[in-house]
């Protein structure tokens, strides 16, 4: 049933895709009475890295919590619309969001490892999923997703030792390690880079670029280097629209809708 | 003039200097241009003024109010006759008592002796002389004080400084009040203990098992030697903490839990002020309560399952004897007195828990229940143990629901089914009706409590080192 006073909004570029990851159409939130997204329409495709860029209080963040459905924990937060990851509606009343969240894992703007040692930190999300049978194979686990955020060599002597003394973009790595030792199939990553230096930012985005031959990988970014240097396809909000979605590149050198441009040069900031 | 009359004259003094270096400095700030090129604000002269004023006066009077008897008393103690003289210590205190009253006019200087007339008279008129200095240099000084503070209002002096540094003393004395109370506490308590154990041998008391202090007032009293043993009060006190914060401990932390993390913020709204209303009920109250509805609803439930025990052949239950005062009833009672300080710190420090390590274990697919248990909680651990620790110091040093409940029998038990005795019940029995301040039965009462202020003294800096430890956890 159509509801007559709901606002459409037409998204310029190429928002939709052949077999998406996920599917969202006509996805609106609220917080109370307040509209923060209004009609919101896109896929995210299979194995790719999608940035979503847009000025402070657009509604990018509050896009990329709804895609796990980490805006259930904001009592006042409530979102419409269609939802899917792969086939499933990821809103249905049956859905599990403990297994939602295992498949969707998400990575914060600050880091925020638990006050735990290492080795709990990356196992956590296998101790509550039950991942693993024996110890042996926890430890493997535990290698594996360090390994593979290059950071095994930094911190295998000291495992045992509290995750808070690492450096802040080894605790972003870590908390990467700790969303992919679940072996997710998307990473949302809100702002990963926003707490770091350019140093920890370089060898996190270098991690990302690897991840996305495994993972789908959507990150929020207010950095437009970072998101042309990351992603394949960027998608551009405004006040809570969706603008423009295209490939990176198009969006940057010919972006299609005035909004896009007027921002990547620099006018809306 | 008495000392109310003379502060009063002090304050307005004070109050009237604060104006004049307000108007002084705006009449200095005109030559130069303005207040904008005075060295500092209006509001700093004249306070330097009010200060100058108000300070040295002040002086005066607590030097005065100090120093004025002894000196007194030594003027007066030369014009003495030669005999009284002579008196040690003691006995020239007596004598001088009299000399006093009479000077003031109470009993009679035939009693006292004609020769002691010319001390009388001196007493009498360096006391008339006192009164009137004392408001004239006073007054004076504080005169004097503005005058120098109404001169030091120049545009290049700044009286900040001055100002802020006085503000800075004036803190320092404040805070050091407290600590120079308790150093005071301390003392009073540790020369009566001193007294005490002069009496009773230290070991006896910290390692006796007998506590039965009555002792002999007259020689030919019998039966009762006295014996100051205190571990029955230690283990009554232990007893009763122990099943007091056995309940306040996990009701406190499940309330906690589910007002940080489940409530809504009406449910929120309603029960914590509810809850916080126990801490505002007075501890005679819940004394009363335990007293008369809980002991006796205990001793009933104990009685009839004697009753059903020896019914049905079950021996250990057809032994079973509740006292009418228990120490289950009364540690009942306090641990519901003690649950708001579990449960108020606990919230608090499970409140300061970033909210981003609750996304992180959310965001990792945690459910509440298992977020509560593996992050927030171990992450608010050494809070929460910080205010239970708070709340076992006030369990030990809880005195009105053990008195009223627990009953005065120092039996040396475990079993909470019988009448114990605390330390803080027996120091109240100790110090109730009449005293001598030299019987080992009175000041056992210091021994006594010196010994619980130590105890808990330990109690809170554990909890506060584990507090600080906890706080720069996420700095």
């Amino acid at each position: 049933m159509l509801d007559t006073a709901k606002e459409t909004y037409q998204t310029a570029g190429e928002p939709f895709l052949d077999e998406p990851k996920m599917r969202v159409r006509n996805a609106d939130v609220f917080y109370a009475d307040k509209q923060a997204i209004f009609d919101v329409n896109i896929d995210i495709g299979k194995n790719e890295v999608i940035s979503m860029i847009g000025p402070s209080g657009c509604g990018k963040s509050t896009f990329l919590r709804c895609l796990n459905r980490m805006n259930d924990t904001i009592d006042i937060c409530r979102v419409t619309g269609e939802l899917f990851l792969e086939d499933q509606d990821i809103y249905d009343r049956s859905i599990d969001v403990v297994e939602l969240r295992a498949r969707v894992g998400m990575v914060f703007q600050k880091p925020n490892p638990f006050p735990k040692s290492i080795y709990e930190n990356v196992a956590y999300g296998a101790r509550i999923h039950g991942l693993t049978d024996t110890k042996v194979e926890l430890d493997e686990l535990i290698e594996k997703s360090l390994h593979r955020c290059g950071l095994w060599n930094e911190v295998k002597d000291r495992l045992e030792e509290p995750a808070t003394g690492l450096s802040g973009g080894q605790q972003q790595r870590l908390c990467i390690a700790r969303a992919i030792a679940v072996n997710p199939e998307v990473i949302l990553m809100d702002e990963p880079c926003s707490a770091l230096d350019p140093i920890a930012t370089a060898t996190v985005e270098e991690l990302i670029h690897e991840l996305s031959e495994n993972f789908t990988i959507c990150i929020v970014t207010h950095s437009m280097q970072q998101a042309a240097r990351v992603s394949s396809r960027t998608a551009y909000f405004h006040l809570g629209k969706l603008i423009e979605v295209n490939d990176t590149s198009k969006v940057f050198t010919n972006p299609e809708h005035q909004l896009t441009e007027e921002y990547i040069t620099g006018r809306i900031g | 003039m008495n000392l109310s009359t003379l502060f009063l004259i002090i304050v307005a003094g004070t109050v009237v200097a604060y104006f004049l270096g307000h108007r002084r400095s705006f009449a200095v700030a005109k030559p130069v241009g303005g207040v904008r090129n005075l060295a500092t604000l209006p509001s700093y002269y004249a306070s330097m003024m009010g200060l100058w004023a108000l300070v040295p006066a002040l002086m005066v009077v607590l030097l005065w109010s100090v120093l004025d008897s002894a000196i007194i008393d030594s003027l007066v103690k030369s014009t003495m006759p030669s005999e009284a003289k002579q008196l040690d210590d003691d006995s020239f205190g007596l004598i001088y008592n009299q000399v006093e009253n009479v000077a003031v006019g109470i009993g009679s200087i035939d009693a006292l002796g004609r020769e002691y007339e010319p001390a009388v008279e001196r007493l009498r008129n360096l006391n008339a002389l006192s009164d009137k200095a004392m408001p004239i240099l006073t007054i004076v000084v504080l005169l004097l004080g503005a005058a120098l503070g109404f001169k030091g209002i120049k545009a290049t002096h700044n009286a900040r400084y001055a100002v802020e540094r006085a503000f800075n003393i004036f803190l320092f004395v404040c805070s050091s009040i407290a600590i120079f109370t308790t150093f005071g506490i301390v003392a009073s308590v540790l020369f009566e203990s001193i007294n005490f154990f002069q009496k009773v041998p230290f070991f006896d008391f910290v390692f006796g098992t007998h506590w039965s202090p009555q002792i002999a007032i007259r020689a030919d009293q019998a039966g009762a030697s006295g014996s100051f043993g205190v571990i029955p009060l230690i283990a009554g006190t232990l007893l009763i903490s122990v099943i007091a914060l056995s309940i306040a401990v996990p009701v406190g932390l499940m309330s906690a839990i589910y007002l940080s993390e489940y409530a809504t913020t009406r449910a929120r709204g309603i029960i914590k002020p509810a809850l916080e209303v126990l801490a505002g009920v007075p501890t005679v109250v819940y004394g009363f309560f335990a007293a008369l509805t809980v002991a006796p609803a205990v001793r009933r439930v104990g009685d009839s399952l004697r009753d059903w025990g020896a019914n049905n052949g079950i021996d250990w239950l057809a032994n079973l004897a509740v006292s009418s005062e228990s120490a289950l009833a009364a540690g009942m009672v306090m641990g519901v007195m003690i649950i708001p300080f579990v449960s108020s710190i606990s919230d608090d420090v499970i409140n300061a828990v970033p909210q981003s390590l609750r996304d992180g274990s959310f965001g990792l697919g945690a459910t509440q229940s298992e977020t509560i248990k593996r992050v927030i909680f171990p992450a608010a651990l050494p809070g929460i143990v910080g205010g239970i620790l708070l709340a076992a110091s006030r369990a030990i040093g809880e005195t009105m629901i053990v008195v009223m409940a627990a009953g005065l029998a120092a039996n040396l038990t475990i079993n909470p089914l019988e009448a114990v005795t605390t330390v803080t019940v027996q120091i109240v029995t100790l110090l109730v009706g009449d005293q001598e301040f030299d019987s080992a039965k009175t000041l056992a009462a210091f021994a006594l409590g010196l010994f619980l202020f130590v105890i808990t003294l330990c109690l809170n800096v554990i909890a506060l080192k584990v507090v600080k430890r906890y706080r720069e956890q996420y700095d």
